[in-house]
């Protein structure tokens, strides 16, 4: 079943972050879940300028390939080489060691609450 | 185009979660799980697939052997009763309409299994194709549920299936001990007659079982409590997709459509132009003269395996590219057919069709992967081979 923690943000593009700062950056369960077992992902550098609603990397998994928007304007100050590595947990835990890259937040774009979010996605 | 079809087993795939998607006009499994998960039982123990959606066309009469002949590019009257071949239908031109199996599995009596979304062009074209032939055609899908049971666990779980056992009644001379890879048996379930097929489309050891619809539940869910035990999953279109195409085998809509020809396609040896009828006298089967020109000129294109050297798999449609300097986009030399990446292999795998000047084994291409040059090398095909016992 399709889980929104409450204490995240989502985006209308199945992006999650938290309210931490630098802001942690992941993508939903239901993101997850539609993309089938994610194989590749490709993640901004460190140290680059992202606007929210721009297109910042890729999820790839074996039947597909979609582009990872960020929720958030900033500066990306880490990514997580570990999901790089293993792009599976993005699977496994896509609220947790999943997590895809953490921003010093300048901005933000349109963010739904999870209930918002869940209405969004029908679940 | 009316609603997408389901197979008798739907409520199952419900039932064990699956996620359904439409495929050739049925709603099948995509996936229950994991597409890795259900690709690697299938190579590591076995997978449990509803193959319901594809087309089963029944051929019998005294010209069965003889209209098959003529119809399809394959030697078919030779095939042996209980004997299994692959083959294709092609069109007056030589394109290919589509690839089937063909079972001889009664005298004279033939099975055409066609992919689900030609299914209905096959039937007409067949029904075409019998002028002058004495042979009866019978649409037998409906009614009918086809399940497989694939991986090195298969026989195992064949033996261990309840309800599932063999009548030498009806076996056509076969113990299930002694069925051939790309042979087939009768065998019966709860009592009902069933055809058993020894082939698939996964590159592993398996077996395919038709049987009446309103035992489909019955036998996937003995079948399962079977295999469970042994390592059993049921299986979705995604990993059977990534299975075949490890395997090197084509897909219809990719590597084969109406603008192919077998030969194009590598797979010029199901092309018989050496058959000869009853008389004596080449057949002239549909396709031929076509075929035979073919086979003398030059290709503008074949089919190719490539390696990816990186981690970015190429996809269906992608142009293969001369490798340039870095990520820049070389000039276009072909276009990727099928492409993922390889769960047995771990590395990136497609097929493509490229001139030929870039053909050889062992060419560094690249495929342009989103506007950057991914680094792929020509391999042989199959990327993978079953290890033998």
């Amino acid at each position: 079943m399709a889980d929104f923690p409450e204490n995240l943000k989502y985006t209308t593009e199945h992006e999650w972050l938290d309210g931490s700062t630098p802001a942690v950056i992941g993508v939903t369960d239901v993101a997850a879940e539609a993309l089938g077992d994610v194989v590749y992902l490709e993640l901004p550098e460190v140290g680059a300028t992202i606007e929210a609603g721009s297109v910042v990397g890729e999820i790839e998994s074996t039947k597909s390939v979609s582009e990872l928007y960020s929720p958030v304007s900033g500066t990306v100050t880490e990514v997580n080489a570990e999901a790089v590595d293993n792009p599976e947990i993005v699977n496994q835990d896509p609220y947790g060691k999943g997590w895809l890259f953490k921003v010093e937040v300048s901005g933000t774009g349109e963010l739904l609450t999870a209930a918002q979010y869940a209405e969004h996605t029908g679940s | 185009m009316g609603e997408d079809r389901k197979t008798p087993l739907y409520d199952e795939h419900v039932a064990l979660g699956a996620s359904m998607t439409p495929f050739g006009g049925w709603l099948m499994p995509l996936r229950y799980t994991s597409d890795l998960a259900e690709h690697r039982a299938v190579r590591e123990a076995a997978g449990l697939f509803d193959l319901s959606h594809m087309g089963n066309i029944n051929v019998t009469g005294p010209d069965a052997a003889a209209f098959l002949d003529h119809a399809l590019v394959g030697y078919i009257s030779k095939v042996r009763e209980m004997g299994a071949r692959y083959s294709m239908i092609c069109a007056e031109d030589g394109s290919v309409l589509d690839d089937l199996i063909v079972y001889h599995h009664a005298p004279g009596e033939y099975s055409v299994i066609a992919n689900a979304a030609n299914a209905e062009l096959v039937l007409g074209k067949l029904q075409e194709r019998t002028a002058g032939f004495d042979v009866v055609l019978k649409d037998v899908q409906p009614g009918q549920a086809l399940i497989a049971v694939q991986g090195p666990r298969a026989v195992e779980i064949m033996l261990a299936t309840e309800g599932l056992v063999e009548d030498a009644e009806i076996s056509g001379g076969t113990a299930f001990a002694d069925l051939k890879y790309y042979a087939c048996m009768g065998m019966r379930f709860q009592g009902e007659p069933l055809l058993v097929g020894r082939t698939g489309y996964t590159g592993e050891d398996g077996f395919e079982l038709w049987v009446p619809a309103d035992r489909a539940v019955a036998l996937w869910r003995a079948l399962l409590a079977a295999g469970e035990p042994l390592g059993l999953v049921p299986a979705g279109l995604s990993a059977r997709d990534s299975l075949r195409l490890e395997a090197g085998m084509p897909l219809y809509g990719h590597e084969l459509d109406t603008t192919t020809t077998p030969f194009e396609a590598g797979m010029g040896r199901v092309v018989r132009l050496d058959k000869v009828s009853d008389d004596g006298t080449p057949v002239p089967f549909v396709g031929r003269d076509a075929l035979a020109a073919r086979k003398e000129s030059a290709p503008a294109r074949v089919l190719v395996g490539l390696r990816g050297e990186g981690r970015r798999p190429a996809r269906a449609d992608y142009d293969v590219v001369q490798r340039g300097v870095g990520t820049e986009v070389g000039a276009v030399v072909g276009r990727v057919t099928s492409g993922a990446p390889s769960p047995t292999l771990g590395y990136p795998i497609a097929m493509a069709y490229v001139t030929p000047e870039v053909s050889a084994e062992g060419t560094e291409l690249a495929v342009d992967v989103r506007g950057r040059a991914e680094p792929f090398v020509v391999v042989p095909m199959p990327f993978y081979r079953r290890p033998q016992n």
